[in-house]
């Protein structure tokens, strides 16, 4: 089943049990040959642990793992297709830089000057030519970050797995690292597997995204598909703000569905797909910088809520706004960007707002046992 | 008020190293007076007792004897407590706490119960007469615990990931221990090599119960004790073994303590 | 799936050669995922060690201590006499650290040895808390240069020759020896002092310095764990240096305390080379009279009960201290975490 579409791995109800504890809990999915696939979610939910079992450090306690159609139960670390990139970096303190990177290429049968010929090539290539003869304690983090991937890229895995490489790095050189990660994955067109709690990087770099909560995938899909269709309360949370209104389904009219939200009144909003029907429960879930904020009430528009503002941060480009709603349990959250504004523009804390937004810009996501 | 209570402590450290080190101090002291007797005042300066010490072939075939026991024990203690650490540190164990206590035991079991049980079983259950061979055996058992505690704080100071690195680079598990493991945990070899061989080497207790008729070293000493003109002999003999043992352990316990920088000592 | 990848590349092999093939697989993947099957595979060596040294052993003497000595032969019909006589008054003196407590009285000589030998490790474990801890609080909190060489410093004593030590002792002691000979040349006293050798103060006095070396380490470990934030944060809340000291170092360093009380006690009680040497008839312990119930007497199932009844009531004893001190700990490490 994996050769029939373009899956090259596959995870098959894999878990995994520490005892008690559930790491990771049925996941099933698809990777793609060539696909930057990053695993997304909070701390503890079961990256590292589904990583590792993708390497071999962990073999699943159910289900099972086919990498390019074969299975991988039966297969130690050192006899997988995959190479990794470890938080840490593991970079082997008693050996130098260069003989680092060629440590996976002694089974491969080069000559030494073929072998060194290699490394000084992988060097050139992280822009570490001149530093073979270093030991790791000499290097700097964003330095060993490039040895542990110039190390697992030069035996030419089929995968290369990595584990939050740009965590221990500071923002500006994560920022830098990503891009030249990107297009590393481009140039080489290997297939990487990327592990981060930071939904920034992982929106940014991926082609396709797992979100994980509690040792489960929660939605599988592109960046863009995430933001803007969530399949889930959960990964709606996750990937940027969003602000739910809950209610009950009164009317499905083809694409449309009207949602009564309570005092927010009601709400029309995309069906997307999504099966629903009347007399469900159902939220409404719209992203900050989707709405608008109308000082006067406004006029013909489809989804109006009223309002005060309670609190206002101002951030530059941007402000925020908390926007309280009567009988709703929280309050609303606007972004609104400072395009038109300037210093004597009036405070807008406790004014009476109205927030607009069109349909197109709202998600329908059904509630649990509704 | 802080100045004088820091003084203080000082003055109880240097104290504390004195009456460490001071009767042991007398060994060497003594064992260059001229004299048969160990009290003061001094007679004069002599290495004679060091001369009668080489010539003494009791004492050289006790000797022998040690050094047959102790390098094979430190040896063989190192590589199962290699095993041993290895398995604790690496695997997660079902019991791991049972067995841990179990390899401490012979630390806190007073040594003349385990040379007396040892005694019975070897000699009187399982009729094997007593050599060097039961000697060692002893040993190892009483080496045990200190080589595993060494090796496994060595092996837990070291990120766990460098092992799965290599594996995830293609070595095998074999190659990966002796490319990685073994060299970057080689000073906790050494030393626990050293401790070992210490250990058995300065052992009475287990070689007086379970030694035939070769006798180690300091079970020859403990029969020289009677004799009082042989005592300036047993001061010689006693300054070499304290000056070796102090090197060794010294030794020892730096390669323990310092080493190769890992990932932890780098800054990560 | 599974059954795809074998039957492409094995379909013509007979039927028994693919259940190999699946068998082998599965007994590996089993191997790989199993932690306990690689680990106990490398314990192998040391278990077999323990066992055969160490557990049969233990249970031999075990064993042994319900037999009867027969001349040179061992009659292993059961008894319990053995431990009769542990408890069973006899003609000797009991001595208790050098006084007889009741002249008249006919006292059990092994259960009146376990108990000074028990009292004697106390006291000993005691003087060397005493002595160690300030050494290892100077260590944690004053030594900031040189650190690994002072530790170096205090542990290697320990390893050094333990009979030498004692010998050491006996030497200083001695009738002729160090101490009064010094005195004697230095003009303080015309006749040897005989009261320094050969009772339970050199015993303890020896054992004392044999431990010191090796206590300091694990009080040294505790107290460097110490949060340093927290001294500071008792400061702030205006404790003084000693509140502050008995209100969070002692108790926090109380792990390290206990570890090496244990440590020193237990074999202490055991003690046989520093009474021997040192203690004379009043200093005598539990472990001379194992011995020599293994040697000249030749008495081994009694050797073997007194042995056991020591280990025994030693254990209990630990147990207890545990108990009491534990709790506190426990309490403690719920905090911590
Ligand atoms: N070897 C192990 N033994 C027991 N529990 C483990 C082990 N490895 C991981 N866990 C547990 O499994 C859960 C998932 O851990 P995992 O490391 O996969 O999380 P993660 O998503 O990578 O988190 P982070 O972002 O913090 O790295 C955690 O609760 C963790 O405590
Ligand atoms: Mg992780």
């Amino acid at each position: 089943m994996a050769s029939k579409d373009n899956s090259f791995i596959s995870l098959q109800g894999v878990a995994k049990h520490f005892g008690s504890l559930r790491a990771v809990e049925d996941v099933t999915f698809d990777i793609k040959r060539g696909e930057f696939f990053s695993l997304l979610g909070p701390s503890g939910c079961g990256k590292t642990t589904l990583l590792r079992m993708l390497a071999g450090f962990e073999v699943p306690s159910s289900g099972e793992i086919y990498i390019d159609g074969q299975p991988m139960s039966a297969v130690p670390p050192n006899a997988r297709p995959t190479n990794m990139v470890f938080q840490s970096y593991a970079i082997f303190p008693h050996l130098t830089v260069a003989q680092n990177i060629a440590y996976g290429l002694r089974k491969k049968g080069l000559s030494k000057a073929e072998l060194a010929d290699t490394v000084e090539q992988a060097l050139q290539r992280i822009r570490l030519g001149g530093y073979g003869q270093r030991l790791a304690h000499q290097l700097s983090g964003g330095q060993r970050q490039r040895v542990a991937l110039a190390r697992a890229l030069v035996c030419r895995p089929k995968v290369l797995l990595l584990d939050e490489p740009l965590a221990a790095l500071d923002k500006k050189l994560r920022e830098e690292m990503q891009i030249e990660l990107r297009q590393l994955q481009r140039s080489v067109g290997i297939t990487f597997v990327f592990v981060t709690h930071d939904q920034e990087e992982a929106l940014a770099l991926s082609d396709r995204i797992a979100v994980m909560s509690k040792g489960r995938t929660l939605q599988v899909d592109s960046a863009a598909r995430l933001y803007e269709a969530p399949s889930c309360r959960e990964v709606a949370g996750f990937i940027g703000s969003m602000n739910f209104f809950d209610g009950t389904v009164t009317d499905v009219d083809g694409d449309i569905a009207t949602v009564d939200a309570g005092s927010a009144g009601a709400l029309r909003v995309p069906v997307n797909g999504h099966a629903t029907r009347r007399g469900a429960k159902a939220t409404v879930a719209v992203r900050p910088e989707k709405m608008e904020i109308a000082w006067q009430p406004p006029q013909g528009v489809t989804n109006s809520v009223a309002g005060r503002v309670t609190a206002e941060a101002y951030f530059g480009d941007r402000s925020h706004y908390h926007v309280e709603v009567s009988g709703l349990p929280h309050h609303i959250a606007v972004a609104l960007q400072n395009s038109q504004r300037s210093l004597d523009t009036t405070e807008a804390r406790g004014r009476r707002v109205w927030l607009t937004w069109p349909v197109e810009s709202s998600v329908l996501l059904p509630q649990a046992g509704g | 008020m802080r100045r004088r209570s820091i003084g203080w402590l000082e003055l109880y450290g240097l104290l504390f190293i004195a009456l460490l080190y001071g009767p042991m101090l007398l060994l060497p002291l003594f064992s260059f007076n001229d004299s048969l007797y160990i009290a003061f005042p001094f007679k004069g300066f002599t290495v004679k007792w060091y001369e009668a010490m080489v010539q003494d072939s009791a004492l050289l075939a006790a000797l022998r004897n040690s050094l047959s026991v102790a390098i094979p024990v430190s040896i063989v203690s190192t590589a199962f407590g290699l095993l041993t650490a290895k398995a604790l540190t690496r695997f997660r164990l079902p019991g791991r706490r049972a067995i841990v206590g179990l390899i401490m035991v012979p630390l806190v079991i007073p040594f003349i119960i385990l040379g007396i049980a040892l005694l019975t079983t070897l000699r009187k259950t399982f009729d094997v007469p007593l050599s060097l061979w039961t000697v060692a055996a002893g040993h190892i058992l009483i080496c045990l615990p200190f080589s595993v505690m060494v090796l496994i704080s060595r092996l837990e100071g070291f990120d766990r990931s460098l092992e799965e690195a290599s594996l995830d680079l293609g070595e095998s598990a074999w190659s990966t221990f002796w490319r990685i493991t073994f060299p970057i945990v080689l000073p906790g070899v050494v030393s626990s090599l050293l401790m070992c061989f210490t250990a058995s080497f300065d052992e009475f207790l287990i070689a007086f119960f379970l030694s035939g008729d070769g006798a180690t070293l300091p079970v020859f000493i403990w029969s020289q004790l009677r004799f009082p003109q042989k005592l300036p002999n047993v001061l010689a003999l006693g300054s070499c073994i304290l000056v070796l043992s102090f090197l060794l352990i010294a030794i020892a316990e730096k390669l323990r303590r310092g080493g190769i920088p890992t990932e932890k000592h780098s800054g990560f | 799936m599974a059954a795809d990848a074998i039957s492409s590349g094995a379909g013509q092999e007979p039927r028994a050669q693919r259940w190999s093939i699946v068998l082998c697989r599965r007994l590996r993947a089993w191997y790989l995922g199993s932690d306990a099957a690689r680990g106990y595979l490398l314990l192998m060596p040391t278990l077999a060690v323990l066992f055969a040294l160490l557990v049969v052993p233990v249970a031999t003497l075990f064993l042994t201590s319900f037999c009867t000595q027969v001349y040179f032969k061992i009659d292993c019909s059961f008894t319990l006499a053995n431990y009769a006589t542990i408890f069973e008054p006899s003609g000797e003196v009991g001595y208790f650290l050098g006084i007889v407590p009741y002249p008249e009285m006919e006292t059990p000589i092994y259960a009146v040895l376990l108990v000074r030998s028990i009292w004697m490790a106390f006291l000993v474990t005691l003087s060397v808390m005493l002595l160690a801890y300030p050494m290892a609080y100077f260590l944690a909190f004053r030594v900031t240069r040189n650190k690994i060489r002072w530790l170096i410093l205090i542990t290697v004593p320990f390893w050094t020759s333990y009979l030498l030590r004692a010998f050491a002792w006996k030497v200083i002691l001695g009738y002729g020896g160090v101490i009064n000979s010094g005195l004697i040349s230095a003009g303080i006293i015309q006749e040897p002092l005989s009261f320094l050798l050969y009772n339970p103060t050199a015993v303890i006095i020896t054992l004392t310095h044999a431990w010191l070396a090796f206590a300091v380490l694990p009080i040294y470990v505790s107290l460097e764990k110490i949060d340093r934030s927290l001294l500071e944060a008792a400061s702030d809340l205006g404790d003084s240096r000693i509140e502050r000291f008995l209100r969070i170092t002692l108790p926090l360093s109380m792990p390290g305390v206990v570890a090496a009380s244990l440590l020193v006690f237990i074999p202490t009680v055991g003690e046989y080379v520093t009474p021997t040497l040192v203690g004379g008839s009043s200093g005598k312990m539990l472990g001379s009279v194992i011995q020599s119930l293994f040697g000249q007497a030749n008495n081994q199932p009694l050797g073997s009960a007194v042995s056991l009844v020591m280990m025994l009531v030693v254990t209990l004893l630990v147990c207890a201290f545990l108990k009491v001190t534990g709790s506190k700990l426990k309490a403690r490490e719920v905090q911590d975490a």
